[in-house]
């Protein structure tokens, strides 16, 4: 507890303190003096209010009986399931997503066909549409009474396809502007350097691709763990087999268990803060390389 | 050697190449010369195998490559905007065909560093293309492409990017690197200046076609058309023939200036203007003249010359072409 609140008031104090700052010699000075640290200080509470202080309360409501019963709420075996449940599903849902997204990106940017606009828009879909209806459209292509007698409902393939849908978009609109503007020269320099066209692939486009595919596919990890709509229907909610964390937080509320609820959200936040910092890291540096000293 | 028969390349409507044949002897550095449009560029393309020819064939080195992939031409290519690998430094930039091809380390490392202090990039192994100037990355590109012992090195506009100073640096160090290494060498380039210096053969291009083929002196000076004559150095329109703006004499006197072009055969006779402008370019000084009829054109002339005349803004002289009998009779353009 004590932990949380001395976060919370650092941040505070820091965003005071640079507004109170004395005039820095720094290049960019010339500009008006008032302007930066208003701005810093706007962005500084707008933070607050929105992420910062909600996250903290969350934090601060999970140990309300002190670590140990945080630990307890998120080790509990069907809790731990739950985690182990997504993050699973999750990470497998991120890896084929960057594989297929980054083929989607380069066959819609590389490639022409009969009805590529409409191709182009639909990805967009899934992500525009609120879960809950993702969920009845795969029940119904893929539930109890499907069509094409592919019965996924309740199962962790039903899942996995629930949180594919949901997250196609993340990868192919972030590798697609990166393919639109990579120069098409280098591949031509390595094919007549005897680059076959994986090779170019591999070693030439792929680097380029690298860091807009890592976030994309951060995006979609999150995402993924997270996602509760879609899940809700397909997935079939059973304890230690389907039920994902999402689902295990709502049937706490339910079953009036606010700390257990608390505490897995915090594990989920965890996970996913600590998912998109590290992919960041790799993603800058990467990117570093290429435009150090430009 | 290269040697094309017939090429052919439409983009719709549009003929890029039509039926262009041309000789290219092993060990020559040629340049592909002509305006922007004219096909230089997709011919040197269709060399390397990056553009498929719609008809005709391509033969390297004794191969009929037409069918092959640019992967197994044999060839190195060099791009006007550098296209490097920019997540690669310097060494692994170069020793890129070479490690494909899974050549043993210590031999990449020694051919490596042997090529970029050929190019003189050594010491540079370790830095980013990003870090490097536009002239030391278009050397790093050579450098590459030289690593895998083409037969024959491709340039597409390989200066066009740079600006002056570097571009004419460039081009005596390429000189310099082609006498050195001996490398088939085929150079596409707008700049007639840069092809007249660098070329030992130049092969210019208009609309697709060939306009005319051989070595820098006999291009300038017997060009077999006038798109040739006009394309390679500056023109002055004289009594309506083409003629090299240092090949006009001017004098003050309409008696003496007759006198001396009667000596000269089929010359488009002496022609009376008014100075317009006066402009010292440093050894040379030109001078804009208008005639009569409104028709403008420039002289060269020495500084020496151009003191001994003594001309003003809005003074008569007379013109006259000084290119001799011989000269009328070999080239086309002025033996009309």
């Amino acid at each position: 507890m004590t932990t949380t609140t001395a976060s919370v008031r650092r941040d505070d104090t820091s965003t005071t303190e640079v507004a109170s700052l004395p005039p820095r010699p720094d290049p960019s000075r010339r500009r008006p003096q008032l302007g930066r640290p208003l701005g810093v200080g706007l962005v500084g509470l707008w933070l607050s209010v929105l992420v910062l202080l909600p996250l903290a309360a969350l934090t601060v409501t999970s140990l309300g009986d002190g670590v140990g019963g945080f630990w307890d709420a998120v080790t509990a075996p069907v809790a731990l399931a739950s985690l182990r449940v997504t993050v699973l599903v999750a990470a497998l849902v991120a890896v084929v997503n960057a594989v297929m997204g980054t083929l989607i990106a380069w066959v819609l940017v590389r490639d022409e066909f009969p009805g590529k606009r409409i191709v182009n828009a639909l990805i967009d879909l899934p992500f525009a549409l609120p879960t809950i209806v993702a969920s009845i459209v795969l029940l119904s292509l893929y539930g109890p009474n499907s069509p094409i007698h592919v019965h996924l409902n309740a199962t962790q393939p039903g899942l996995w396809v629930a949180l594919a849908f949901v997250t196609l978009p993340f990868v192919v609109r972030s590798v697609q502007p990166v393919l639109i503007e990579a120069d098409r020269e280098v591949e031509e320099a390595a094919a007549s350097l005897g680059a076959s066209n994986w090779t170019t692939f591999r070693r030439v486009v792929l680097p380029t691709l690298a860091p807009a595919l890592i976030s994309g596919t951060g995006l979609a990890f999150a995402r993924a763990i997270g996602e509760y709509g879609s899940v809700v229907l397909i997935g079939g909610n059973i304890p230690r087999k389907t039920q994902v964390a999402s689902q295990y937080i709502q049937q706490q509320i339910e079953i009036d268990r606010p700390l257990n609820a608390a505490a897995v959200s915090v594990a989920l936040l965890a996970i996913a803060f600590v998912t998109l910092f590290v992919l960041r890291v790799f993603a800058g540096r990467s990117q570093r390389r290429e435009e150090d000293a430009q | 050697m290269i040697t094309v028969v017939d090429a052919r390349k439409n983009y719709g409507d549009f003929a890029a190449l039509d039926n262009v044949t041309l000789d290219i002897p092993a060990g020559s550095l040629t340049a592909l010369l002509g305006p922007s449009g004219s096909g230089k560029s997709t011919l040197l393309r269709s060399i390397a195998g990056l553009e498929q020819l719609d008809g005709g064939r391509i033969v390297i080195g004794g191969r009929d490559v037409t069918g092959v992939a640019p992967q197994k031409r044999g060839i190195g290519f060099v791009f006007q905007h550098y296209a490097a690998f920019k997540h690669m430094t310097v060494r692994d930039n170069v020793a890129f065909g070479l490690t494909i091809r899974k050549r043993p380390k210590a031999e990449i490392a020694r051919k490596v560093d042997d090529l970029l202090e050929i190019v003189g990039l050594d010491g540079f192994q370790h830095r980013y293309p990003a870090q490097l100037s536009g002239g030391q990355r278009q050397r790093m590109a050579l450098a590459r492409a030289l690593a895998v012992d083409p037969e024959v090195l491709l340039l597409d506009e390989p200066f066009g990017a740079l600006d002056a100073k570097v571009r004419a640096d460039l081009r005596q160090w390429l000189r310099r690197l082609h006498d050195e290494v001996h490398v088939t060498t085929v150079l596409v380039t707008h700049d007639q200046e840069e092809a007249l210096d660098v070329a030992d053969r130049i092969a210019v291009l208009n609309k697709g076609r060939i306009e005319q083929v051989g070595d820098p002196v006999t291009l300038y000076d017997r060009p077999a058309n006038d798109f040739v004559m006009s394309f390679l150095g500056s023109v002055a329109r004289l009594g309506g023939q083409l003629v090299r703006p240092h090949d006009i004499a001017l004098d003050r006197s309409r008696e003496r200036a007759e006198a001396l072009d009667a000596r000269v055969g089929g010359s488009p006779g002496v022609v009376e203007a008014v100075v317009e402008r006066v402009v010292r370019l440093g050894f040379e000084v030109r001078i804009d003249l208008r005639t009569d009829s409104g028709v403008r054109f420039a002289a060269q002339v020495t500084r020496a010359e151009a003191d001994a005349l003594g001309l003003a803004d809005g003074e008569t002289v007379y013109a006259r072409a000084t290119t001799g009998p011989d000269a009328a009779e070999l080239h086309p353009a002025l033996a009309i």
